[in-house]
């Protein structure tokens, strides 16, 4: 049952995803990166030293230039779908207002930021959501009227938090931050984010 | 003009004419979005031409010659000047050095750019700690850049009409291109950020700032040949090393440290996809 999304998600990404760069490989050690990077954050605390190495699946994503061969893609998907957390009381869909504000947001995680204060999801420096915001970026597509053509439905609401919680499930090497997995987001703010994009009251489907 | 003959067919249902008009509008938002990024980046290209007109009007050139004026005036703990310092064509050679850089230094034994061999030059030279150039090396928005900065900013501006012609052709020089294509393309901190992920690609924005896409000769040679830049938004001079420490900070990753291996490598393959490219410094940012 599952496998078939999963499938049809992959096809597109590795004829999608960094064909400029298609099967070309990294030609350094990955060990040299490492110890290149360890001595040029020499005075980092190991908190932050550990934000450098990135996880098996971003090693595979960094050495196949994001463009991973079918089977290695397939390992990543399975290996990402299994970090994907639920809420508790199964309701996927948040406040969409909040979800608004996280979008617009960009604080947080830097060096510079503050622990205590909110992280945001920053989707506007990559998306268009909304037509009021006209300062978006365009790394990742257009989601205006998102749960419109989605006709609002249950699946795709699942889906969609499943996309901002971890893309790489359905997107292997997707260039999107895993935001539920890296724990960049709670799962209140990701599902206010579905409420962004799924609500049909939300200015993202609104005419 | 469609729209409006869609809206006057009555036969057809409410909903196709709701989500034809939707879709239109939709477009409309985004062409007129599109137009305003559009036009912004016009008027900065027009600002741009009206600075290289008139190179003097770029308050950039008040660092260079203050860079110029630290380069030859003796200083540090040893009271000399930087004029006995070895650019890569001789000691005291500053015309047309930067346009080799960065390249192999056997004194030092490592790939230099400009920033890591003044470090170099200072701390060998002139006698100053290495940790206390290194630490808070950047000047934060609205202040001056730091005197490494004014000097590599004075250095590059001697090299101005000529190309990007670093050889790579020493074994280090190769290995630091090799490690720099390999951090482009390193994911990393919460956010699986690496240069490629905004750099990739041609065409693409943050917002509404365009973004270049460094693996392409075109887009490159425009713009590594104008870092050391002036940053209008923040009112100072911006060294290469700093746009990289920035771009890291961004990328939710510690502290880079000044004229590091990864930061010189880095810094290697831009000028590699740069190379041919004219260099014009200071530029001019947003």
């Amino acid at each position: 049952m599952k496998q078939q999304p999963i499938g049809v998600a992959l096809s597109v990404c590795i004829a999608g995803a960094g064909m400029a760069f298609a099967q070309q490989r990294a030609t350094v050690d990955e060990a040299k990166v490492d110890t290149a990077l360890g001595a040029a954050f020499a005075n980092a605390s190991p908190e932050w030293m550990s934000r450098l190495k990135g996880d098996q699946t971003m090693r595979t994503c960094s050495d196949y230039k994001n463009s991973p061969s079918a089977e290695l893609a397939r390992t990543i998907a399975a290996r990402e779908t299994a970090t994907i957390q639920y809420p508790d009381d199964g309701n996927l869909m948040g406040d969409w207002k909040k979800g608004e504000q996280l979008a617009q947001s960009g604080y947080g995680l830097r060096f510079t930021d503050s622990p205590t204060r909110e992280t945001g999801g920053n989707c506007y420096a990559c998306h268009q959501l909304t037509r009021q915001e006209v300062s978006y970026g365009t790394i990742g597509p257009s989601l205006l009227e998102y749960g419109k053509v989605r006709r609002f439905s249950a699946a795709e609401t699942k889906a969609t938090y499943e996309k901002i919680y971890n893309s790489q499930a359905s997107a292997p090497c997707s260039l999107m931050p895993r935001f539920g997995t890296n724990r960049v987001l709670t799962i209140e703010h990701i599902k206010d984010l579905v409420a962004l994009l799924m609500s049909p009251e939300s200015p993202v489907n609104r005419p | 003009m469609s729209i409006l003959r869609v809206q006057g067919v009555k036969a057809l249902p409410r909903s196709v004419c709701a989500a034809a008009v939707g879709l239109a509008l939709g477009l409309a938002a985004a062409a007129e979005a599109q137009q305003g990024g559009d036009r912004i980046e016009r008027e900065v290209e027009t600002y741009r031409s009206m600075m290289k007109a008139d190179p003097w009007a770029n308050p950039g050139v008040l660092d260079v010659d203050r860079g110029e004026a630290l380069w030859k005036t003796p200083g540090g703990p040893r009271n000399v000047s930087l004029e006995a310092c070895d650019l890569g064509l001789g000691a005291g050679k500053v015309d047309g050095a930067f346009a080799r850089l960065p390249r192999y230094f056997a004194d030092a034994d490592r790939v230099m750019d400009i920033e890591a061999r003044i470090l170099w030059c200072m701390e060998k030279l002139q006698g100053f700690e290495r940790t206390k150039l290194i630490t808070r090396p950047h000047p934060g928005a609205g202040m001056p850049v730091k005197d490494l900065g004014a000097i590599a900013a004075y250095v590059a501006s001697r090299s101005n009409g000529q190309s990007f012609a670093a050889d790579f052709s020493h074994l280090k020089e190769r290995e630091a291109l090799a490690l720099g294509e390999a951090l482009f393309f390193h994911r990393s901190g919460p956010m699986d950020f690496a240069c490629s992920t905004c750099h990739a690609a041609s065409g693409k924005r943050i917002r509404l700032q365009p973004l270049p896409f460094f693996s392409k000769a075109d887009e490159a040679r425009m713009i590594v040949g104008q870092w050391p830049a002036y940053r209008v938004s923040t009112t100072n001079v911006m060294t290469m090393q700093h746009r990289i420490y920035d771009c890291l900070w961004q990328m939710r990753l510690p502290e880079i440290e000044l004229g590091s291996d990864v930061s010189v490598a880095l810094i290697s393959y831009l000028v590699k996809q740069a190379e041919g490219g004219e260099i014009n410094i200071p530029g001019m940012k947003r």
